[in-house]
Formats: C-alpha cells, sequence, structure tokens
C-alpha cells in the first residue's frame, strides 16, 4: 500500500512502485482528467502539480510521489490562479478537441504561482505541451490573460 | 471528396454499382423499416420509414427545466459541430444554444442527413444538414405551438415564441416547452413549415460560445478513453511488426500469465493481447510476451514484405507505366507542347502520414446476458462501425449499441479501417473472456497500426508561350486514394476522386488541360487525413504553378491573376489576402532578425475557397514560419468564431505536415514509435495566423478541412522565393536549406 495526497484528499493504493503517477490517477482512482498522450514526457498531456510543480505525470513512478501533495485539473479551480487560468481558457475559447488542455490548464497555472507576469518567453519557456489541434496561438493569448 | 456526396442525392442503384466494401455498403443501406419498428412507435404516420432529420422526437429531448438534450447526427471532435447544431436547430427552435446539451447520437436511419448516408468527415457535416436541422428546429417550433394553442383554447396565429416559451400576448399567458413537450410530440408535426428569415437570426452567423470549451478546461469532457463499466478488464495489445503476419508462438506464455493482476493472454488477428486488472499491467505484460510471428513475404508490393520500404513504394509509383485513366481534359496538350517556346517538368513527392491525434484510440466491448453487444467507441460513422461489430461478434447490426463519445482529435482517423481500430480486439476478447473489455493502444501501437495518408507522386509538365504565359499543363498521378480503397462503390469513374482533388478543378485558365491518374495500390492501411488528397496536392500543383511563373519570368501572384480573368470569387480572395498581408511582395526583404520571403497560394477544397500567404525565414539550415494570411470563403457561415479557430487549426496541421511530418517504412516496419520520432508542429514553430472570412454568398462549403491546402504550397513557394531551392519531396525537415 502506497499513501497518496491527491487535491487534499488521502488515498491508499496498491499497485507496483513502478506503476506510473498517471495509470494510478486514472485507473485506480478514476481521476480520468489527466490525460494519456505519449507515456515518454513528450507530449504534456499527463501534467499534474507535485508540490505545486508542473510535472509529467507518466514519468512519476508511484514510489517517488513519497510526501509531495499531488494536485489535479479536478482541483484547479479550487485554486484562485487555477481559477483565473480556467476563466480565461473559457473567455478566449482555447479548446479544439480539449484532450491537451488539462495538461496546458496545469502548465499555466504552475508557471502563474511562479511567475505571476510571464515575458513572451517564459511562456515558450513553460509551456511545451503538444496540441495536435494547433490551439498555440489562443493558449499564449489565455496565459497572458490570466496574467493580467 | 466523396463523390456521391455532391448535392445530388445517391441513387440506389448508384451506391450498388461496383464492387467491393460490402460491409461498409450493408452499413449505408440500413434495413430502415426493421430499424423503426425496433424503436417504437413514434409521431404519426412518418413513423416506420422516417424521411432522415425529420423526426422530432428521433433528435430532441425537452426536459422540465427548459434544457434540451439533442441527439447529434455528428460526432464532435473539436470541430465545434455540437455547437453548430445547437445554433442552426436552436435558432428556429427559439430556444438560446446554451441551453442545449448535445450528443452523438446511436446508429438510425433519421440521422442519415448527409445526403442520405451519415458520418462525420468531408468537411459535410454543417453544409450538408443545414437546411434538414433547421427545418427539424422549425417543426419542433411549430409543433409546441399548436400544443400551446390546445391548451390555451386559442389560434395558433395568436401566439409568439420566445427562448423556449410560447406565449400569448392578449391573455398575457404563457407555457415554456418543458410543459408543452409531452403534448407536443403527440401531434403529426406539419410537412412544410416556414423557415426564419435570415434578417431576424439571432444565433446562426454569430460567434456563440462552444458548449464543450469550459468542460475541456476543467477535465471534465469525457472521452472514449476515460469510460469504464462494471466489471470490466483492461486489455493491451502488441502488434505483429508487419501489418498481414500472425502470431505463432509465444515462448514464455506461462511467465507472463503469472505477472501481477493478468487475467489472461490471447492471440488475435495480427496481434497478442493482455487482459489484467488495469491497463497498466496488461501492458507491462503484453510487452513482455516473447512473440513469434510467421514470417513476411520476402519482397513484392501485395503484402508489407519483409523488405518492403517507403523508397521501394516510390519507386514503384515513379516506374509505373500504365498509362491509367483521364481524370481532366480540355483542349489539345500535344498540339500546345508542339508549338511551346519552353517546357517545364518537375516531379513532386509526399511520404506516408499519421493522424497523431492526441487520444489514444480504445474501445470498450459489453456482451449483455440477453445477447445483445454494446461498444464504446471513437468513430466517424456509427452505421458501419455497428456493421462491422455484428459481424466481428456473430450478431445482427440491430443487436448492438454504438456509443460515439467525443474524440480527442480525429483529423480522419476514426473511420473503419479493418486491422487500424481496435474494436474489434476489444469485441473478441470480451467474447473470450465472459467479462466487459477496454483495448487501449499505447501510443506506440497506435503508431504501428493508425492507418496512414498514402505516400504519393505526380509528374507535371507545362508547355509556355513566347510571353511566358503556360498554355498547357499535364499531370501524371500514381497511387492509391482512400475513396477507392474503402468506398470504391461508390466512384462514378476508375479515376479515385481523393487521389486527384487538389490537381483537377483548379480554377485556372489554362487553354489545355491532361491530368491522369494510374492506380497503383499501397500493400499498407491508407487512410482519410485532414484534406485528404488536397493535403499534398495542392502542394505540388501550387508550387509547380510557380516553377512556370519563374520560367516565364512572370511574378506568381500577377500570374494567379492573370489566369482568373473574368473570375472575381478567386480574384476577390487573391485581392484580400494580398491586402491582408499588406500588399503582395514577394521578396527576399530584410525582416526582424534576418531576410523573409513570402509565398502564395490558392485552394478549391471541399467546397470552399482559399488564398494563403506565408512569410518564411531560414534559421540553421531550416525554415521558420512568422505569418500565415489566410483568406477563406466557405460561401456562407454558421459562426464566424468557429469557422476562424478551425482555419488556424487546420493550417497549423498543414504547416506541421510541410515541414516535418512522414512515416518511414524500412524493412516493413515504421520508423516512427512516439512523437519522439514522428515530430509535430511545437509551441515554437507555430505562427501568427491570420484569417478572414470571406463571404461570397456562394453555397455553403466545408470549414474543417479547407484551412490546410494553401499553407504547404505557401510555405514551399516562400522558401523558394528566399533561398533558390524548390523543395519537390516532402517534409522540408529532409532538405537542407541554404542560408541567406
Ligand atoms: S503522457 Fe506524459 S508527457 Fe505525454
Ligand atoms: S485541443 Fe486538441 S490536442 Fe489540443
Amino acid at each position: 500500500m502506497v499513501n497518496l495526497t491527491i487535491n487534499g484528499r488521502h488515498y491508499s493504493v496498491d499497485a507496483e512502485p513502478d506503476t506510473p503517477l498517471l495509470f494510478v490517477l486514472r485507473d485506480t482512482l478514476g481521476l480520468t482528467g489527466t490525460k494519456y498522450g505519449c507515456g515518454i514526457a513528450q507530449c504534456g498531456a499527463c501534467t499534474v502539480h507535485l508540490d505545486g510543480q508542473a510535472t509529467r505525470s507518466c514519468q512519476v513512478p508511484l514510489e517517488s510521489v513519497g510526501n509531495q501533495t499531488v494536485t489535479t485539473i479536478e482541483a484547479i479551480e479550487q485554486d484562485e490562479v487555477g481559477r483565473k487560468v480556467v476563466e480565461a481558457w473559457v473567455a478566449l475559447q482555447v479548446p479544439q478537441c480539449g484532450y491537451c488542455q488539462s495538461g496546458q490548464v496545469m502548465a499555466a497555472t504552475a508557471l502563474l504561482k511562479q511567475t505571476p507576469h510571464p515575458t513572451e518567453g517564459d511562456i515558450v519557456d513553460a509551456m511545451t505541451n503538444l496540441c495536435r489541434c494547433g490551439t498555440y496561438n489562443a493558449i499564449a493569448a489565455a496565459v497572458r490573460q490570466a496574467a493580467a | 471528396m466523396i463523390p456521391l456526396l455532391r448535392p445530388a442525392a445517391p441513387s440506389r442503384r448508384r451506391f450498388l454499382a461496383g464492387a467491393g466494401g460490402a460491409l461498409v455498403l450493408s452499413a449505408l443501406l440500413p434495413a430502415r423499416s426493421a430499424r423503426a419498428e425496433a424503436q417504437g412507435p413514434a409521431e404519426g404516420a412518418g413513423a416506420l420509414a422516417p424521411k432522415p432529420g425529420t423526426r422530432v422526437a428521433a433528435f430532441l429531448e425537452i426536459h422540465p427545466d427548459g434544457t434540451i438534450r439533442l441527439l447529434s447526427p455528428f460526432v464532435e471532435g473539436g470541430q465545434g459541430i455540437a455547437t453548430g447544431m445547437a445554433q442552426i436547430v436552436g435558432e428556429e427552435l427559439d430556444v438560446p444554444p446554451s441551453r442545449f446539451v448535445v450528443e452523438c447520437a446511436p446508429p438510425g436511419p433519421d440521422y442519415a442527413v448527409v445526403n442520405g448516408i451519415r458520418m462525420t468527415g468531408g468537411s459535410f457535416s454543417t453544409r450538408s444538414s443545414y437546411e434538414t436541422m433547421r427545418r427539424l428546429g422549425a417543426t419542433a417550433r411549430d409543433l409546441m405551438i399548436r400544443a400551446a394553442a390546445a391548451k390555451l383554447k386559442v389560434q395558433d396565429g395568436e401566439l409568439t415564441t420566445r427562448d423556449g416559451v410560447v406565449m400569448h400576448a392578449d391573455s398575457n399567458r404563457s407555457l415554456s416547452y418543458g410543459d408543452l413537450a409531452a403534448d407536443a410530440l403527440k401531434l403529426k408535426p406539419n410537412e412544410s413549415v416556414p423557415l426564419r428569415d435570415p434578417a431576424t437570426f439571432r444565433y446562426i452567423r454569430q460567434p456563440v460560445p462552444r458548449l464543450d470549451v469550459r468542460d475541456k478546461s476543467t477535465g471534465r469532457a469525457v472521452y472514449a478513453i476515460d469510460q469504464k463499466v462494471e466489471g470490466m478488464l483492461y486489455a493491451a495489445v502488441q502488434h505483429a511488426p508487419r501489418l498481414g503476419t500472425e502470431p505463432k508462438g509465444l515462448a514464455n506464455e506461462a511467465e507472463v500469465r503469472a505477472m501481477p493482476g493478468v487475467h489472461s493472454v490471447h492471440r488475435l488477428p495480427g496481434a497478442v493481447a493482455v487482459a489484467a486488472d488495469s491497463w497498466w499491467r496488461a501492458r507491462k505484460a503484453v510487452e513482455a510476451l516473447k512473440v513469434e510471428w510467421t514470417a513476411p513475404k520476402a519482397s513484392g508490393l501485395d503484402t508489407v514484405a519483409a523488405d518492403f520500404s517507403s523508397e521501394i513504394m516510390l519507386a514503384a509509383l515513379k516506374a509505373s507505366t500504365d498509362p491509367g485513366q483521364v481524370a481532366e481534359e480540355k483542349g489539345d496538350v500535344a498540339a500546345a507542347f508542339a508549338k511551346a517556346t519552353k517546357v517545364v517538368e518537375a516531379d513532386y513527392e509526399a511520404p506516408y502520414l499519421a493522424h497523431a491525434q492526441l487520444e489514444p484510440p480504445s474501445a470498450i466491448a459489453r456482451f449483455d446476458g440477453n445477447g445483445t453487444l454494446d461498444v464504446w467507441l471513437p468513430n466517424q460513422m456509427p452505421e458501419v462501425f455497428q456493421t462491422v461489430s455484428a459481424k466481428v461478434a456473430g450478431l445482427q447490426p440491430a443487436q448492438v449499441r454504438i456509443h460515439s463519445p467525443m474524440l480527442g482529435g480525429f483529423f480522419g482517423r476514426h473511420f473503419f479501417y479493418e486491422a487500424s481500430n481496435p474494436f474489434p480486439q476489444a469485441i473478441l476478447l470480451a467474447k473470450a473472456t465472459g467479462r466487459p473489455v477496454k483495448v487501449l493502444w499505447s501510443r506506440e501501437e497506435e503508431f504501428a497500426r493508425d492507418a496512414v495518408r498514402p505516400l504519393s507522386f505526380s509528374r507535371f509538365r507545362a508547355a509556355l508561350d513566347p510571353a511566358g504565359q503556360p498554355t498547357a499543363l499535364e499531370v501524371r498521378t500514381v497511387g492509391e486514394g482512400p475513396i477507392g480503397r474503402y468506398f470504391s462503390m461508390m466512384m462514378q469513374t476508375p479515376v479515385d476522386p481523393s487521389a486527384v482533388e487538389g490537381i483537377v478543378e483548379k480554377p485556372y485558365a489554362v487553354p489545355n488541360r491532361r491530368m491522369t491518374f494510374t492506380k497503383v495500390a499501397h500493400p499498407v492501411n491508407i487512410a482519410f487525413w485532414r484534406s485528404v488528397g488536397h493535403s499534398m496536392n495542392d502542394a505540388f500543383y501550387e508550387s509547380f504553378l510557380d516553377e512556370v511563373a519563374q520560367a516565364g519570368g512572370q511574378d506568381p501572384f500577377a500570374l494567379r491573376m492573370a489566369l482568373l480573368q473574368g473570375n472575381a470569387r478567386h480574384r476577390t480572395l487573391l485581392s484580400t489576402v494580398a491586402e491582408m498581408s499588406g500588399g503582395w511582395q514577394r521578396g527576399p526583404y530584410r525582416g526582424e532578425g534576418g531576410m523573409r520571403a513570402r509565398g502564395l497560394a490558392m485552394a478549391s477544397p471541399f467546397g470552399s475557397e482559399t488564398a494563403t500567404i506565408a512569410e518564411v525565414s531560414v534559421e540553421g539550415g531550416e525554415a521558420r514560419v512568422h505569418n500565415l494570411w489566410i483568406a477563406f470563403d466557405p460561401g456562407s457561415i454558421v459562426n464566424p468564431a468557429i469557422v476562424k479557430a478551425q482555419v488556424e487549426s487546420a493550417a497549423a496541421l498543414g504547416l506541421s505536415s510541410v515541414l516535418f511530418e512522414q512515416i518511414v517504412y524500412r524493412d516493413g516496419v515504421r520508423q516512427s514509435q512516439n512523437y519522439d520520432t514522428y515530430p509535430v508542429l511545437r509551441r515554437e514553430h507555430m505562427p501568427k495566423v491570420h484569417v478572414s472570412i470571406v463571404e461570397s454568398g456562394a453555397p455553403m462549403g466545408g470549414v474543417g478541412e479547407p484551412g490546410l491546402p494553401g499553407v504547404p504550397p505557401a510555405v514551399l513557394n516562400a522558401i523558394a522565393a528566399l533561398t533558390g531551392q524548390r523543395v519537390r519531396a516532402l517534409p522540408v525537415a529532409n532538405t537542407k536549406l541554404s542560408s541567406v
């Protein structure tokens, strides 16, 4: 049994220690807002926060989570910055298919919590998740709006 | 595009002519009366053989709280069709689109609103169903008014509606649609209700917010991959390294069976599978399986042979001497070449492409005690998947329920492509285990089995007169398109329209033309891929046209204008895109950070028209695109915000394909396994995209795909203007560009 704190709740999980956090969230705990896209740290669809840091959960073995608190998209609106990010996403109608957008919102929230007024360079550096629907410009505009 | 989907409705006879695709065919011709019976009695006499798109109860559920559930004929995958349908129906029904909950309807003859068939593709949804769905909304509104008239004991004509309420102004009484729905649906619908005057539209042509955006921004949107049913097993697969080979022996089956959580190990057509209590455990186990596969043929192009490669395929296309079939012919090409002062020739080629939609494909199959089957799966054509599911399960189609969740991107990925879809595996595994089974393909298995945009080849020749004007154009296209592969029974000539679109039916007045198509089949699973034949053919044609301009000493913009003499629609688009970009200038010129140049291209995809300008620089041997200006004329529109977003999305995919993308086969095996070996457009390569909608009033065209085809050639033409290098083999990443 491994103990986890996710979105402020405590869970005990029975899974192999090398199981990626992504699949524990999705399949064991039913938190399916976090998405599987590539499994190899390429796409960022699986982005969650570990102690506030944007982290690709497909690369986080269960055994390495330890005491770090996990925040997923399901709780993002409970965070003040997260709520602003979501409102900007809605206002600017960012998503197309939407599949990458949980990860994009998580990455944007982590960026704005650390750097409330990011430069264009900060946005390029932090927002590296793939979007096959090509919503990159709308994403950048929404990050700017959420920071304003 | 699919030829039968041109405005004239297809005849049953034409469907039945030709051979092949029997499964697809039977799915497209649903047994109407039996199906309608199974759905029970509905409103009035039309119930037994519904004319698609007319039976209000099949589409609308009006709830007491004023919300409306709309069962849409179309699946939402980012193109905004759910919102568009709510706008169109809501406009006539007089209910704000924001009150709609839109879901993809189950299979059924009511939903065959795309000229008699059902599909989400070909950029067909809105333009094919616009009138039908308006009429449906208007018919439903009329039912509400009549039900209210009966209740209030007044004449229909004394009643008005507003936002889901019927009002009687004289007596100051009103009834909500929710209160009227039960009575209204018992009435016989009026055959011809008047439609709203477009001048009074409140929702159509407005940038109505999308219905799914909040859910998609908060992780609440549910895709196929997110679904779960009680008691299900998770399955992962390992496909044969080469399509067409089969599992022979499993060296370590007992060992794998003993791995944690493993339920069972299975052999499937062209694959092995492990079912387990979690997907991660299933995946680890299936990847640990040591499988011996049957041997492929040593060589040849009828199967994926041991030595099959993209290179061998391309060589076969180039080497074919079969004259093929005429796809377009005008004037006397031979005479024009005999008189030419100059002849320009060039070969163009494009690689296989993966869809690389971000949601990996999955499917859940569940047999119920009463001999029926439920399947949850991503799909663009529910009736076809129902028919195929039934065949795999040994059931009748009416015993199969298809659930079509929202798609995490599709771009043509979710048609039926035989071994390239996971749902037959889910059905076989559910049968074998006696449990519901969810099959999910890892990203690696998806790159291994996705059906691919065909590798393509065309040879161009142009004759020029002394003034540098093209007098003749000859194009020889060799290969295969997805319509010929999967829908050959719909083709009216041996020319596969999906192989030649973008090369034929161009608007330019070149007096003598001859385009041919020679079929050479691919041994791999080929696919529709956003904008299909246009995705490479417009790149070839428009790039070659710039070569012609150069050979004739003409400016590419001036040459196009000259070839469009008297063609107001296209000339307007060209002038619009030039104005948007601050006036046409080819360059090279000095821009921020170095030299830049611009390229121009036009395309006529899916009933719409585009003119595109790309601005490019070269950094470290690679192309950088800074701006794309796109003038887009789809005739008329429903939602300008969605149209602009779709054009930008299509442009991004076009740019991704021209710069980076390729599936390369070597020794019968694809060389890409994941996004690290199949690079797609990333943020740092995303240009500014400027879209201007021109509503010419021409018949409504498509929106989801047409933004794409102009982008690749505009980029190629800009690169040529900047570097003098004419890239004729895609993607551009395979060519080292010279610095300027
Ligand atoms: S799934 Fe983790 S980065 Fe793609
Ligand atoms: S919105 Fe579809 S992948 Fe980003």
